[in-house]
């Protein structure tokens, strides 16, 4: 080490705010006022909508009024739907780390506090609009009333399983539902999500795409890569980023959230980034209109950074009590997306706390009725449910003889062994 | 069909705009490769020919170009994706690994990516550490994708218009060292041009070459050697040099391969020499060996040689002593013979 007469430099490690243990206040969190953002024309210039990627749209305010331009003004029977979605997400996520707990499956993660973020987005989006998911999008298949059964399946394994036991539990996919298939491997489905616009664009198609990560992923390579061709051509594309405050254990400020917010990773790029209340469905959803529209007219893509909460562990192979207080979940700022839209339907005077308990507990047991119908057709309790050849198919379109050769050798083995 | 003298560029420049010519989903993108027409000239015309948006240039990021391919094809275009030289293919690893390789078998052919990943590969043109790499052995390790090496230019356009029309994945890599023409290691020699040989008679139309068959270049009963890309000129130079009686395979596709022509020949030889630029070590040359040891034990005379680059970085100055050329592999077929 040479010596020299400077002050030495020092290395910063971000820390959260809170450990476990620790009191929690938010009492200094700058809360953005509902209704105080402009909502700009859909064509606006990107430079000149610098200042959003800073602030935040809210419409939902704490009586659960809406408020300013970006109410979206919706029907109360979509306004209903979505509750009553959200409501169904998480119930389904309840009832799926039950059964996580039980040995049912070896492997669950819930979406809990982030239900508007893929529930609002996608009552917003078209049904054919093109959607490539991270792993916590389950609200997705949700909203688009995908059967609760079949995607039970692939959590349990079983022989109703359509991916046929491939995948680890929850890696949906759903071509008919325009949900691309999850992979493991985080931020690769942003590049695949701006192709796939890319495509729909030089065919002169309508369809356009939307894309989630968390805000920890977007310090993978492939954001910046997605980033970059989003912006090059301008791609008719959504690029949603889940900002939930955590990584598994590594505080947002790893990702670089003490230097600035992940909408404004836009600005850079030149793409309108905006930033919203990721737990008030309204706006959620009219920030997911408002960049639908702007990518259907040919102005480009949007980056919407969610600021939410991951209520839950990662998943349930996490423990948060080991790297976060506690107590930050009650006192999150910005509430309970579930619980701030019943309470802005009831102001509205479209619904009332007796049907809100109806409405639960007709979603728990829609919940149970398909986790019913899904045991029926087996559990990972039970043993190996997909026929053992079925582990060589579609390696390939075609099997080649390596794999044939390998597939019988395994029956032999099995035979030879006497099971 | 009419034929016409091509080298091997001009031979995937015909493959590609005879593909894309015959399906309109095929769309080209890659670093150079629009306007300027590559910096090969593989794609040289082909965006005047097809318009910009089905033949463009990219940013530089690899791991965007396969991903953005990967979200192309499954909207139902076929993407032939160019990365300009195989040693800058790595950042694209992640997206060719977990997600091309696999998307189809994780979702049970819901989704299928339909690629076909050219790159220039291979050494013998002071290309240094990162322009002559031969990195095939990584991907012939991935279970979900397909390797296609051409020697000619007859098989690059035959093999590059099945790699495009093939539902899987496939990784195309170009020996770039005979491009203009066949090497056969003799650096100290001047290079002939591929219109002196006839497998510069490409026909202009469509014609394919199935993946998954190799060529026998020189049938021989001594001993076989199998290669691929530029050492399949090398191994057949040596044997003009050497009169030695050996069958030279032209594997062509390393996967899926095509087992049976290897065996035919070793059991008929009862000897064999592997041949690669790559590194010694779990190159494909390993799985090679062990495949003639699996299925041809009783027919081995000898132990399988395998002729290979150094376990090294691939030097500059020093790469007529790394390049596997003329003098290791005329070394290693008289050990072999000895035996």
């Amino acid at each position: 080490m040479v010596k020299r007469n400077l002050p030495p430099l020092t290395l910063h490690i971000p820390e959260p705010r809170f450990r476990p243990g620790d009191a929690v206040d938010f009492a200094d969190f700058d809360m953005p006022v509902a209704g105080a953002v402009a909502r700009p024309a859909i064509d606006t210039a990107p430079a000149a909508m610098r200042d959003m990627s800073y602030d935040m749209v809210r419409v939902l305010d704490d009586a659960g009024r809406a408020q300013g331009p970006w109410d979206p003004r919706l029907a109360p029977e979509t306004l209903l739907r979505m509750l009553r979605h959200m409501a169904l997400v998480r119930a389904y996520d309840e009832r799926l780390y039950r059964a996580q707990r039980q040995g049912k499956t070896s492997f669950y993660m819930k979406c809990t506090g982030e239900e508007a973020t893929s529930i609002a987005a996608a009552h917003a989006l078209d049904y054919d609009d093109m959607c490539f998911p991270s792993y916590r999008q389950q609200g997705v298949l949700i909203a688009r009333e995908w059967p609760l059964a079949d995607m039970m399946n692939q959590v349990f394994s079983n022989k109703g399983d359509r991916l046929k036991g491939r995948q680890m539990p929850i890696m949906y996919s759903a071509r008919g539902a325009n949900f691309f298939s999850i992979s493991g491997n985080l931020a690769t489905q942003y590049p695949q999500a701006v192709g796939w616009a890319m495509a729909s664009a030089a065919r002169g198609d309508t369809r356009i795409a939307a894309a989630w990560c968390g805000e920890g992923s977007t310090a993978e390579g492939d954001f910046h890569s997605a980033m970059t061709f989003a912006a090059v051509y301008r791609a008719p594309v959504i690029l949603n980023v889940i900002n939930n405050q955590w990584a598994i254990s590594s505080f947002a400020g790893f990702a670089g959230a003490e230097a600035t917010t992940f909408a404004a990773r836009a600005v850079g790029y030149g793409i309108a980034g905006l930033r919203v209340d990721g737990n008030d469905a309204l706006a959620v959803y009219a920030a997911t209109l408002w960049a639908a529209d702007r990518a259907r007219g040919n102005h480009g893509p949007t980056l919407i950074e969610h600021f939410t909460y991951r209520a839950e562990g990662h998943s349930t192979s996490d423990d948060p009590t080991k790297y976060r207080s506690a107590e930050e979940r009650s006192k999150w700022p910005l509430g309970d997306p579930i619980a701030r839209l019943k309470q802005h339907v009831i102001a509205l005077g479209i619904w009332d706390e007796e049907r809100h308990a109806a409405m639960d507990r007709e979603v728990a047991e829609l919940c149970k009725a398909a986790q019913r119908e899904s045991e029926a057709l087996g559990t990972l309790h039970d043993g190996l449910k997909q026929p053992f050849d079925s582990m060589f198919e579609d390696v390939f379109e075609e099997m080649p003889w390596h794999l044939r050769e390998q597939s019988a050798q395994m029956h032999a083995e099995r035979k030879a062994a006497g099971i | 069909m009419t034929t016409r003298t091509m080298n091997m560029i001009q031979a995937i420049n015909s493959a590609i705009d005879v593909s894309m010519d015959r399906d309109g989903q095929i769309v080209v993108l890659g670093e150079d490769v629009g306007f300027f027409g590559g910096v090969f000239k593989a794609t040289e015309g082909l965006q005047a020919k097809y318009g910009k948006t089905r033949v463009f240039d990219t940013p530089i990021t690899e791991c965007g170009i396969i991903g953005v391919a990967v979200g192309m094809a499954t909207y139902g275009l076929r993407p032939v994706p160019e990365i300009q030289f195989a040693d800058y293919i790595y950042p694209a690893l992640d997206q060719l690994v977990s997600e091309a390789a696999r998307l189809r078998y994780r979702s049970a052919g819901e989704f299928t990516a339909p690629i076909t990943v050219r790159t220039p590969f291979g050494g013998g043109i002071f290309g240094g550490q990162t322009h002559s790499q031969s990195p095939e052995g990584i991907f012939t390790h991935v279970a979900g994708l397909k390797t296609v090496i051409p020697s000619t230019p007859y098989d690059a356009k035959g093999l590059l218009i099945a790699a495009i029309e093939d539902n899987d994945p496939v990784i195309f890599f170009e020996p770039k060292r005979i491009y203009n023409g066949p090497f056969d290691g003799h650096h100290d020699r001047p290079v002939s041009p591929w219109s002196k040989y006839p497998e510069s008679a490409v026909p202009e139309g469509y014609y394919r070459i199935e993946l998954g068959q190799a060529r026998t270049v020189r049938e021989g009963n001594d001993v076989t050697i199998l290669a691929y890309g530029t050492m399949v000129h090398v191994a057949t130079g040596v044997i003009a040099a050497t009169g030695i009686d050996a069958e030279i395979i032209d594997l062509r596709t390393l996967v899926p391969l095509d087992i049976e022509a290897i065996v035919t020949s070793v059991k008929k030889t009862g000897r064999c020499v592997v041949v690669h630029e790559a590194t010694k070590t779990s190159g494909f040359g390993a799985e090679l060996s062990a495949l003639v040891q699996e299925h041809c034990f009783h027919s081995l005379e000898a132990p399988v040689e395998r002729v290979t680059g150094w376990d090294t970085p691939y030097p500059h100055s020093l790469e007529w002593a790394y390049f596997p050329g003329p003098v290791r592999l005329t070394e290693a077929l008289r050990r072999v013979m000895q035996d």
